[in-house]
């Protein structure tokens, strides 16, 4: 209790300071009157008897800082006299001061936006309740594409009931395209994006509506009024944000469809589940509707039981998948899922598992980055210091202690790196703003990104972390200083300054070492990135757009299809004789899936005659088109395209990717290998009548996989893609050919024109964002390296300008001089590159995973890098290599 | 001459000004001061002003207490006076120094030829 009272005592005199100050002055003048009026009457005279008084009384300011330091917090006092005096001292030195706080901003706020990244997709849980216990369950990724990652309805029911390990689990139709909605306001309808989601989808994420209700069972029935959800994105678009929005109803695909509510703005369904595809309407899918029998379309989502581990729900799902049929009316389709597994994999780690590596890798970057802005900080503290030896000297002359200057150099290099921790917040506050608004960027979970408490605490660290880092070395080296020699060193040419110059070559070094590794690491990546846009994708992305086309090809009483097939014919050719008439237009051509884009495939078609072994996995993806679209996309053929004649009563024709065409001519032989010209499957089969190139349908960097090509006048797409190609820019053939298409159908929507090679830039988007931020960091490290080799060199000009000055004196050319520090600089660089290039030969291998056709150790990317630092390098040294060349040997001799 | 002796013993300084507030009652700092120097006989030239920073260390711990009042020649002047807990302290650090002097002395008493031997 009385530790606490005097605690309490001594904290409030500390906050009381003047009036305790006034009060002790008091005391001690009564303190001498009384004892100069005890002398007077002693005999002396009043001079003399003060004068005694005040000897007997002592030093008064010794016992005014007794007084203090018995009554109050004398640290906090010493540590506010620290930060006045380094405040003072560094707006003196302002220039220092701005150079010090940029560094640190820079190399602070990369490391907070990347953490902030990081954080958003690795540290944290998902943005659901219990988000550990939600788990993706999909087989391992196969040939087929998504047909072959989702189930169909009745595998879902069976699964539900076989599996013990949830405590329930929903999924979402995988194939719904963009623009799939028509939401008609009067005039012409405006495309919109849903997807149709289980009843249960929001009950087992756990996700909560900010207004009205989510679906309930019953929506998802036969004959249930349609109902719909919107996104907080689109409520605001296109709703203004109307607050009474719930209970109305509009007009979407002709149907009148009552909101009923809407989602919170944490929840976006695309950044979680289709990263870079703008979502903007839920929609309740009807298990037992249509799509009951359409084959696979439902990715499952599973919410795990409280205390059940993944580990036990995989073998739980192994069991269940025997039950699990494609169609319950074929008992054939029951080993499908079996034979693959039915695989739970954490939802986490199937959303940002695949991006664990390159994060890791960015964050190192970052990590660098502030390395070397610290090494470049301490080497600047340090030659502040050097050039403060003499006052810290005098400091200590007059009773400062060793530690009592450490601390006020550390309490320096806190200040600062807490004002450029700021800075640096400010600086990753606006690039997370800008990064949460690349909606193209086909990251997930990127429109959630944001500086939360995880950022802020991890902002303190590094800013402490840092001020040790680039602190410590200039204090040690201060406080180990000799007293006496720094007293008499006039600083230039010395001993001490020699040792200083050293310590900071090897900075600067290691400096240009940690540049060079981050150089080498982004050359390697950007050489991917190149390597990746060089891919021929087997299609031409530039100069063609796709629009979504809007048909109604409904024929009453067709019971065999055909009719609507050949009614799709003449409206498709009508689409694209129309359309191709517009000026401009070279080509043009539809087909319903676009690559890069949805997919799906209906199993393996095998030539006729051919015995199938066993072992034979995956299937074709299929894309449903009309005669001119590989022309229009310009992809290659060989033998012959679909005509407008390849319709319902006609041979079915397909043509094949020469991948494809290639594994089955293993088994079939084909003479001369091709496939043209024969036949697939049994009954009247499909008749091959062309191979064309590969076309990378996933990614520019996978492998082609297998494509098969149907006539849309014999096989039902899934909607329709016209893609044109013309020179002109979609801008301005928009207009026309929105025309076209609403003169053709009323119905049509203002459909947007999509470039095919913004398709193209949405699947390279992460590696681009990847190689971007890598670049960017390891250009800041290159920066940050050129401003310290400029600093060293030219510290040392200023320390040698008497030395220079009385070689110029001497003789000495211009050439010579400007030759000796450019040698000093090369030297310091040629080190820095020599050390850094063996570093990078072990940090590139960490690195190879992500590189793409590009060997580690690539001779372009470390050549590039070399010239570059060299390059930079001793640009930053001529810089005051000419300022040493132009030193008047007069003026230099006669200064000091 | 002597007056260092005072400062090399912590805690020193705060036993005797106890004492002297306890034996004298109320007095103000250069009451004490005087008042310390006359008992040890000016074997101490104690720096009066060194006081104050006893004084203010006693207050806080709560063993003395202060008032501003007027001398006995009409002046402004703190007043500091003992408590009851500044009592109990005085008592035990009284007894603490008798034991020490006590040991020192029978230290100090030590023949010389023990050692010699």
């Amino acid at each position: 209790m009385s530790i606490l009272r005097r605690a309490f005592a001594r904290l409030r005199s500390f906050a009381s300071k003047p009036p305790l100050d006034a009060e002790l002055e008091a005391e001690i003048a009564a303190h001498i009157e009384l004892a100069t009026q005890l002398n007077i009457e002693r005999g002396l005279t009043p001079i003399e008897a003060r004068r005694q008084a005040l000897v007997r009384f002592g030093g008064m300011d010794l016992v005014k800082d007794q007084h203090r330091e018995a009554r109050g917090i004398m640290k906090l006092d010493i540590l506010l006299q620290d930060f006045r005096y380094t405040i003072r001292s560094l707006s003196r030195d302002r220039g220092f001061t701005l150079i010090a706080i940029l560094l640190l901003a820079l190399g602070i706020g990369a490391n907070i936006a990347v953490f902030s990244v990081v954080n958003n997709l690795l540290l944290r849980p998902l943005p659901f309740p219990d988000a550990e216990r939600l788990v993706w369950i999909a087989p391992p990724p196969t040939k087929c594409g998504l047909s072959c990652a989702t189930y169909s309805t009745d595998a879902y029911d069976e699964f539900r009931t076989y599996s013990r390990s949830y405590q329930d689990v929903t999924g979402y139709f995988a194939f719904s395209g963009p623009g799939n909605l028509n939401l008609s306001l009067g005039g012409a309808p405006i495309p919109a994006t849903s997807v149709d989601v289980i009843a249960n989808f929001f009950q087992v994420l756990g996700v909560q509506p900010a207004m009205g209700r989510l679906f309930r069972p019953e929506d998802g029935n036969n004959g249930a009024a349609p109902v719909i959800v919107l996104s907080d994105a689109w409520w605001h678009r296109q709703f203004n944000a109307d607050p009474n929005i719930i209970g109305k109803a509009f007009d979407i695909n002709g149907q009148q469809t009552t909101v009923i509510g809407v989602l919170p703005g944490t929840f976006d369904f695309g950044a979680v589940f289709s990263p870079g595809v703008k979502i903007d309407a839920l929609t309740p899918l009807n298990l037992y509707g249509p799509p009951r029998d359409e084959g696979n379309i439902i990715t499952m989502i599973g919410r795990l039981k409280p205390g059940v581990t993944l580990g036990q729900a995989v073998p739980d799902a192994a069991s269940a998948a025997p039950h699990m049929c494609w169609n319950n009316k074929y008992p054939d389709s029951c080993k499908g899922y079996a034979k693959d597994g039915v695989v739970p994999v954490s939802l986490k780690e199937y959303i940002s598992g695949k991006l664990r590596r390159s994060l890791v890798v960015l964050w190192s970057a970052v990590a660098g980055v502030l390395l070397i802005a610290c090494v470049n900080l301490s080497n600047l503290l340090l030659a502040r210091a050097a050039a403060r030896t003499k006052e810290f000297a005098m400091r200590t002359a007059l009773g400062a202690s060793r530690l009592r200057i450490v601390r006020q150099l550390l309490t320096e290099s806190l200040i600062l790196s807490s004002s450029g921790a700021i800075c640096g917040l400010a600086l990753a506050a606006a690039l997370i703003a800008w990064l949460r608004h690349q909606t193209a960027l086909a990251l997930p979970l990127v429109s959630l990104l944001h500086i939360d408490g995880a950022a802020l605490g991890w902002t303190v660290l590094i800013a402490v972390v840092a001020a040790g880092l680039f602190g410590l070395l200039p204090g040690m080296r201060m406080a180990a200083g000799n007293l006496q020699d720094s007293l008499k060193d006039s600083g230039a040419g010395s001993g001490q300054g020699r040792k200083h110059e050293r310590l900071r070559s090897i900075l600067v070094v290691t400096e240009v070492a940690l540049a060079c590794v981050l150089l080498v690491g982004a050359g390697l990546l950007l050489r991917s990135f190149l390597r990746v846009l060089d891919v021929d994708m087997g299609f031409e992305p530039q100069h063609a757009a796709a629009v979504n086309v809007d048909y109604d090809d409904n024929v009453p009483n067709d019971k065999t299809g055909a009719l609507s097939a050949a009614r799709r014919g003449v409206i498709f050719k009508q689409v694209i004789d129309r359309v191709s008439a517009i000026p401009g237009v070279q080509a043009a051509g539809i087909s319903d899936y676009l690559p890069l884009g949805q997919n799906r495939a209906w199993g393996l078609p095998w030539p006729r005659g051919v015995k199938q072994p066993e072992n034979v996995h995956g299937s074709p993806l299929v894309y449903v088109m009309t005669p001119g679209y590989l022309h229009a996309m310009g992809t290659g053929i060989h033998g012959r395209d679909l005509t407008w004649d390849d319709g319902p009563n006609s041979q079915a024709v397909v043509l094949i990717n020469r991948s494809f065409a290639n594994f089955l001519d293993k088994y079939a032989k084909w003479p001369n290998h091709d496939a043209v010209g024969h036949i697939l499957g049994d009954g009247k089969g499909l008749l091959i009548i062309g191979v064309v190139d590969d076309v990378h349908e996933e990614s520019a960097e996978g492998d082609a996989g297998w494509q098969i090509y149907y006539s849309a006048m014999q096989n039902g797409p899934n909607g329709a893609q016209l893609i044109l190609r013309s020179t002109l820019p979609p801008a301005t053939l928009s207009s026309s050919v929105m025309r076209t298409l609403r003169d053709i159908n009323p119905k049509q929507a203002m459909a947007e024109f999509r470039p095919i090679q913004s398709l193209v830039d949405h699947a390279n988007s992460p590696r681009q964002f990847f190689m971007l931020l890598a670049s960017s960091f390891a250009g800041l490290g290159l920066l940050l390296a050129a401003i310290g080799i400029y600093g060293v060199i030219s510290y040392s000009v200023t320390q040698r300008t008497q030395e220079i000055g009385i070689r110029m004196a001497l003789g000495a050319t211009v050439a010579k001089v400007q030759r000796s520090a450019l040698a000093k600089t090369l030297r310091l660089a040629v080190i820095g590159i020599a050390t850094g290039a063996i570093v990078s030969l072990v940090v590139s291998r960490t690195i190879a995973a992500l590189l793409f056709d590009t060997n580690p150790t690539d001779p372009l990317a470390f050549a590039a890098t070399v010239l570059l630092i060299g390059g930079v390098a001793l640009l930053a040294g001529y810089l005051p290599a000419r300022r040493a060349s132009r030193i008047n040997p007069m003026v230099a001799l006669r200064n000091n | 001459m002597g007056e260092s002796k005072l400062d090399l013993l912590q805690g020193t300084l705060d036993l005797m000004v106890l004492q002297t507030l306890a034996a004298i009652g109320s007095q103000h700092g250069y009451g004490i001061a005087r008042r310390i120097e006359q008992a040890s006989q000016d074997e101490v030239l104690l720096n009066q002003g060194t006081i104050y920073a006893s004084l203010v260390r006693l207050q806080q711990r709560g063993w003395i207490s202060a008032e501003w009042g007027t001398s006995d020649n009409n002046r402004k002047a703190k007043f500091y006076s003992i408590t009851r807990n500044g009592r109990k302290q005085l008592e035990k650090d009284a007894a603490y120094w008798q034991r020490l002097s006590d040991v020192m002395g029978r230290v100090l008493a030590m023949s010389p030829e023990e050692s010699a031997s």
